[in-house]
């Protein structure tokens, strides 16, 4: 059973906060959902449907629907990292079509900013995890995960640190024009470079900003969608897909993308060189420029290429990603920066982006996700977009 | 420069699937898994063998050389700079792991690396690669 057409994202909301010093972890959820069913037109007591994943306290959708006083009838919590939001997405359209429920409400939210998170920090993942023991004494983190992925693509590609640094560059000429953009400061290629190594070859304005926040969105059977008066965005495809290191059998350089994404298309009936917007994860500039190859805008080791003097930026570029700014420059809220990637494809889809970055005609979005670690074991996550 | 000896390094979580592998290191041994059933090496080791399920994994000792496939120096945020990276080892596995006891700028991708032992932190020693 495809998923292609069965279900619509009828709303879509992103909390304006980027520090919540003042709220709690499930006051933003609550906020989130909120704001996305006014966004929808919709209620709460319209909501059968609910996802959230490792982001929500205590027992997620227990925890949650109790919270916000949700009657359900279908609940999911898959967690694969920052993807997972992509993949509540997909896993939402097969449970509508399915007739397991007619509207699902799926958030995030998180307070790493406020909690002190780092990306140089190890991540405590608990006693059980089998790789662990063998990665723990050595201090990986997510900072020098992702920094060896690049170290591996210079080395089989000939990527250079200028390369990568454009898409910084992208970024911050989007993140311009969003007045809740953390760093709204247009930055150079030159300024990318001289801002201090934190991994090699990784700089600071290679690495994504740590924000509070949160969003969500509300997805609903067609007969549904069409009742309501936001401009109507459907799925047409959809893929998932995990990849770690093979037992030992490495290849570091490319990613889930490219079994997700080719999933995706396959699904949707379209190809790369259709899709009009991408939202891109953005964890690390490294983290959009292998995607973008796997996902097959650009061949394999030609990203670098691709990516440079400003083929990314909305109105000059040829493939305009992340008009929100992105991780890079406007949020990653609870480290996990699925959600926002599909919010700003809604929002371009519907022609409710920012007018400076808004891409004309956007009639066809791609999103995608990577959760977990580049360097270590991730999940991918791609949807494919339409307005109808 | 040692960096290190100047890192505190967490111990590993020993378990009942690992033991062997850090029984072996506190003697200095590097020991890496092979399935019976297909042939192939893995790391990190499994009972059950990643490639073909079978379970019939056994302990073999490793060369203890290989050669660097990637790496990276973390530089900020961190007490003293320290380098991590992937060494493949001649048997053909890849296996996360940190370079030690080197000058941290002169690494680069294809390095001959061998393997030495660090003390952790309240825990059994883990193997480490150095210049070869």
């Amino acid at each position: 059973m495809s998923i292609k057409g069965k279900a619509y994202i009828v709303g879509a909301y992103e909390h304006p906060t980027r520090k919540a010093e003042d709220k709690s972890v499930a006051q933003l959820h609550a906020e989130v959902a909120r704001g996305a069913l006014e966004d929808a037109g919709l209620t709460k007591a319209d909501v059968d449907g609910y996802f959230c994943a490792g982001d929500a306290p205590g027992l997620g959708p227990l925890s949650m629907a109790d919270y916000m006083g949700l009657k359900l009838r279908h609940m999911e919590s898959t967690d694969t990292g920052g993807s997972s939001y992509l993949i509540h997405v997909a896993h939402a359209a097969q449970a509508i079509a399915a007739g397991k429920c007619d509207v699902a409400l799926v958030t995030l939210a998180g307070r790493p900013r406020s909690e002190g998170s780092s990306g140089t920090q190890p991540r405590n993942w608990g006693a059980n995890l089998p790789d662990a023991p063998f990665e723990a004494p050595y201090g990986l983190v997510t900072a020098n995960s992702y920094a060896m992925v690049a170290m591996r693509h210079m080395h089989e590609y000939g990527t250079t640190s200028e390369q990568l640094a454009w898409i910084k560059v992208a970024a911050s000429h989007h993140a311009q024009h969003n007045p809740h953009a953390m760093l709204r400061d247009v930055v150079t290629v030159k300024e990318v470079l001289d801002s201090p190594v934190i991994a090699d070859p990784l700089h600071r304005l290679d690495c994504c900003v740590v924000s509070d926040g949160g969003g969500a969105l509300v997805v609903a059977r067609p007969e549904i969608a069409r009742t309501l008066k936001r401009p109507q965005v459907r799925l047409i495809g959809a893929g998932e897909s995990p990849k770690g290191q093979a037992g030992g059998k490495l290849s570091l350089t490319t990613s889930g993308a490219a079994w997700s994404g080719a999933a995706a298309f396959e699904e949707a009936g379209v190809k790369p060189a259709d899709i009009r917007y991408a939202s891109i994860y953005d964890s690390f500039t490294i983290t959009v420029l292998v995607q973008i190859e796997d996902l097959g805008f650009c061949k394999k080791g030609e990203g670098g290429k691709f990516v440079a003097d400003g083929n990314l930026i909305s109105g000059t570029g040829k493939l305009p990603f992340n008009t929100d700014g992105g991780g890079l420059c406007n949020n990653h809220p609870a480290n996990r920066g699925g959600m926002t990637k599909v919010i700003e494809a809604v929002r371009q889809l519907r022609g409710e982006a920012h007018p400076k970055v808004q891409v004309k005609n956007c009639g066809l979005a791609l999103a995608q996700g990577t959760g977990g670690q580049l360097g270590t074991r991730h999940g991918s996550a791609t949807l494919i977009l339409e307005r109808e | 420069m040692n960096p290190s000896q100047d890192r505190k390094i967490p111990a590993p979580a020993i378990n009942a699937e690992n033991k062997v592998f850090f029984d072996a290191a506190a003697e200095g041994k590097l020991l890496i898994k092979k399935c019976i059933s297909c042939g192939e090496f893995h790391h990190y080791p499994r009972a059950l063998c990643p490639h073909c399920f079978s379970d019939r994994t056994e302990w073999r000792d490793a060369k203890g050389t290989g050669t660097i496939y990637t790496y990276s120096v973390l530089r900020r945020g961190v007490p003293v700079p320290y380098c991590i990276a992937y060494v493949t080892l001649d048997e053909g596995v890849s296996m996360l792991t940190n370079i030690v006891d080197c000058d941290l700028d002169a690494l680069r991708i294809g390095m001959k690396v061998k393997v030495v032992f660090k003390p952790t932190d309240g825990g059994p020693p883990v193997p480490m690669f150095t210049p070869a």
